[in-house]
């Protein structure tokens, strides 16, 4: 199989201005990804899919991952000028201090395809997209049109992250029920409260299951005056 | 045999717009579609799935999957833990397979962390896997056959023999169906000179019972009339919609990933690959039948040649390890179809995603495909020859 | 009347049976319990494996596995009841005529097991209907839905017809319907039935 390099040089060549990006697996699996400007992502898919040479016509596995807000700190190291006094004379000196930084860092939802090509038998090709942030710009094309096994993997990636695909022809739940609101696979989703009843609890379970107990006793209390138990 | 691409001919004939989308069957009849929830509780439809139908008489207009009614969230409690602890949920995916799921989530890890395994282990895994699989089809086609109405004997055979390989998987794991044996780097505890004799008694019988199987439903009539010609799946549509497995190879494709990604130790075995013609149920059915002789192929080598030494890596992290950031996408030839773990690394002790790529869901995506225009009574049959487990369907 | 043990052993090696009518109807209803063809998860797999040749339910009379629940006695809650299922499984209860009994098998049924911290899994189906017999395990082997089922047998068998403790059956002011809960926006409502479940002691 060409490298990812080498794929890019391909998709580039093929659909001029796809803006895509080589991401860099640090890890020792190797797997290297390329991540798609979402406005080309469906011409380079269809390229992918037909072209001769790379022949990825098999995509396996569509999957999501939530990148929260997060505070960054990062050291810098600033110059400054500093006024000293050596041996009684007032000098202004260029100095180098540490500096910590804080940033937030604005989140994004991601959506990872795993291609393999069944004809050349190779792969894979890992793509990623990102949408802008997640709250509001959560939409992302379908790669439903090109290859019908995204059809499920959406679907899903839309019920529990909430990802918008357009261009999915059938766009609806399918893990939860309808008329559920949350998206439970974000990393801060909060549970409903059902730790009512735990016996063997331990760690985060015990300081919920604590919370509970807390929340019933203060709503027993305001209860009193009306006469309930 | 002609060569896959010539056959698909992805990127040589043009493929109008929307060509693997469900085909619109018309209704035929005058007055009012009939429209049935089958599901979540119905005997047939392999745990808690259901299927909103809409019948013009007989033939199924519109089939909608609905999903869910068993999603345990895997993923999320995945991402909970540490990697070691999510190795017993793996189990319990596809709970008729719990062996090839640990294998798939080792692969993974050990490609996260880049560990490496001995050989022992790799026989090891080889011959539980071989034996989940045989166990597997036995029970799919007897759940099949008890789909077709032919209630209990095909069924009864198959679990005859199932529970002879359950008790070899009890003896050397602890359990019968959660087994939990697998480690990054090896294989949990090693298997014993009697383990090995018992599993190659278990083996030498089991071609006796298949010949017995395939000699009571192989030219069955009432078989034949069923499955022949009932859901069709064409080879370039079940690539498209990423099915594999037993479905996609009945379809003629030949895929399979032991034979692709030669994980393990699969290059070693000398095995074939049975390829289906016609891509109905009556294949799927065959293609078990001949995988089942295949498997024990691979078993009669693997317990032949099964080497002395460690089944553990003596560096192996197994707990209590943070991978360096990255991630890995592993995958194995489960029973089932292609099961993959995909993992992102930050760095901490528990994995950042999990993600579990189920071949039974992806599966599903063509049952209304295969099942449009077909009897109402045909969509049990084309459901059961799909080899579906609600455990990995919805996770 | 109850009829002296001693006597009665007595008379039946002359014998002569005696028995009475409420030992009767519980032989009887004890010994032809159906249960619901209804599998939810795993344990669902080892429920088959016990109806199979070698564990053989049927020696209990128990074999006729029934699709419909209009015609089972016997719900076995067989795996992870999740919360966009237990709905139906209220609702299959309901439909279930009496006298109806209920085994929790496995530790999912009974608490949620290792998917208790699952944001969609349901802490047990005590919540919402009364069990009878609850069988651990992560499946229980086919042995121990066996013990589940001759539990339910002494059970039954223990039964009076009239009078406190009679089963529900017999009791025109018992309840027959079970209100089945509504998924929510964010959870089922209500979140157990309080008529049925209370949160349990824990005895430290």
């Amino acid at each position: 199989m060409k490298t990812v390099e080498e794929i890019k040089a391909a998709i580039e060549a093929a659909v001029p201005g796809a803006g895509v990006e080589v991401v860099h697996n640090p890890g020792p699996s190797g797997q290297h990804s390329l991540r798609l400007d979402p406005s080309h992502a469906v011409e380079v898919a269809k390229f992918l899919r037909s072209d001769a040479e790379l022949a990825f016509d098999f995509l396996s596995n569509v999957t999501g991952v939530d990148w929260p807000d997060r505070e960054v700190t990062e050291k810098v190291r600033v110059t400054r000028p500093v006024t000293r006094t050596v041996d009684g004379v007032e000098q202004t000196v260029e100095e180098t201090v540490e500096e910590t930084r804080k940033h937030v860092e604005r989140g994004c939802l991601e959506v990872v395809f795993h291609l393999f090509s069944i004809e050349k038998k190779h792969g894979p090709l890992v793509l990623r997209m990102r949408t802008v942030n997640r709250t509001d710009q959560v939409e992302l094309p379908s790669l439903t049109p090109v290859w019908r096994s995204a059809e499920f993997q959406e679907r899903e990636i839309f019920d529990l992250y909430g990802v918008v695909f357009k261009g999915h022809p059938d766009l609806r739940r399918i893990l939860m029920w309808e008329g559920f609101k949350d998206h439970p696979m974000r990393r801060d989703y909060v549970e409903p409260d059902d730790f009512d009843y735990e016996p063997t609890a331990h760690d985060e379970v015990l300081a919920r299951a604590k919370a509970h107990q807390a929340a019933l006793q203060a709503a027993a209390v305001g209860h009193e005056g009306t006469g309930a138990d | 045999m002609t060569k896959i691409g010539t056959k698909l001919g992805f990127g040589r004939k043009k493929k109008p717009e929307g060509w693997n989308r469900p085909p619109v069957i018309e209704q035929t009849s005058e007055g009012e579609l009939l429209e049935v929830a089958m599901g979540p509780h119905h005997p047939s439809t392999h745990g808690v799935f259901r299927m909103n139908l809409a019948l013009d008489g007989e033939r199924v207009i519109r089939l909608k999957p609905e999903f869910g009614y068993l999603h345990r969230n895997h993923e999320k409690l995945g991402e909970g833990q540490s990697y070691l602890a999510s190795m017993p949920y793996t189990d319990r995916l596809d709970y008729l397979c719990s062996l090839t799921n640990n294998w798939a989530y080792a692969l993974a890890v050990e490609k996260l962390t880049g560990q490496q395994v001995p050989e022992r282990a790799e026989y090891l895994r080889v011959i539980l896997s071989e034996l989940t699989r045989f166990q597997n089809h036995a029970g799919t086609i007897g759940f099949l056959m008890q789909d077709m109405g032919c209630s209990g004997t095909p069924l009864m055979y198959a679990f005859r023999e199932r529970e002879k390989i359950l008790d070899l998987f009890e003896e050397l794991t602890g359990s019968r169906m959660m087994c939990n044996y697998m480690r990054f780097g090896g294989c949990r505890v090693d298997a014993t000179p009697a383990w090995l004799d018992a599993t190659r008694k278990v083996v030498a019988g089991l071609p006796a019972f298949l010949d017995e199987f395939e000699a009571l439903l192989r030219s069955n009539e009432i078989l034949m009339a069923r499955t022949q010609g009932v859901g069709i799946l064409p080879p370039d549509l079940a690539v498209n919609a990423g099915i594999t497995g037993p479905l996609l190879r009945a379809s003629g494709v030949n895929y399979d990933i032991r034979k692709v990604d030669h994980y393990g130790i699969y290059d070693r075995f000398n095995f074939k690959v049975p390829l289906g013609d016609h891509g109905d149920v009556y294949d799927r059915f065959m293609i078990r039948m001949l995988e089942m002789r295949e498997s024990l192929k691979i078993l009669d080598q693997a317990l032949k040649e099964i080497p002395g030494g460690p089944v553990v890596d003596p560096k192996a992290k197994i707990r209590g390890f943070r991978p360096k950031p990255g991630e890995a996408y592993g995958r194995i030839e489960s029973p089932k179809g292609e099961l993959g773990f995909y993992l992102i690394s930050d760095g901490g002790p528990n994995p950042y995603r999990y993600r579990v790529r189920p071949p039974s869901l992806i599966n599903l995506t063509v049952l209304e495909d295969m099942s449009l225009g077909q009897n109402v009574a045909d969509v049990v049959l084309i459901l059961g020859s799909v080899d579906i487990v609600m455990g990995e369907v919805d996770r | 009347m109850a009829v002296d043990e001693q006597l009665k052993s007595e008379m039946a090696r002359q014998g002569i049976v005696v028995t009475s009518l409420q030992e009767l109807y519980n032989w009887g209803r004890r010994s032809s319990v159906w249960p619901m063809n209804f599998g939810l998860a795993c344990c669902a797999i080892e429920m088959i494996a016990t109806t199979m040749a070698r564990w053989d339910m049927a020696r209990f009379g128990a074999e006729v596995f029934r699709p419909s629940p209009r015609q089972a006695d016997l719900l076995i809650v067989s795996g992870t009841v999740t919360k966009k299922m237990a709905p139906q499984v209220v609702r299959l209860y309901n439909q279930m005529p009496e006298p109806r009994y209920v085994i929790a098998m496995g530790a999912c049924a009974i608490s949620g097991g290792p998917f208790k911290q699952g944001y969609n899994v349901l802490k047990g189906i005590d919540r919402y209907i009364p069990v009878d017999v609850h069988i651990p395990g992560c499946p229980p082997r086919p042995e121990a839905l066996l013990q589940a089922f001759i539990e339910l047998q002494k059970k039954i068998d223990a039964q009076p017809l009239t009078g406190e403790g009679r089963p529900r059956f017999l009791d025109v002011d018992a309840q027959g319907e079970f209100p089945v809960p509504e998924p929510g926006e964010h959870d089922l409502e209500p979140t157990s039935n309080k008529g049925v479940w209370t949160v349990p002691v824990v005895i430290k």
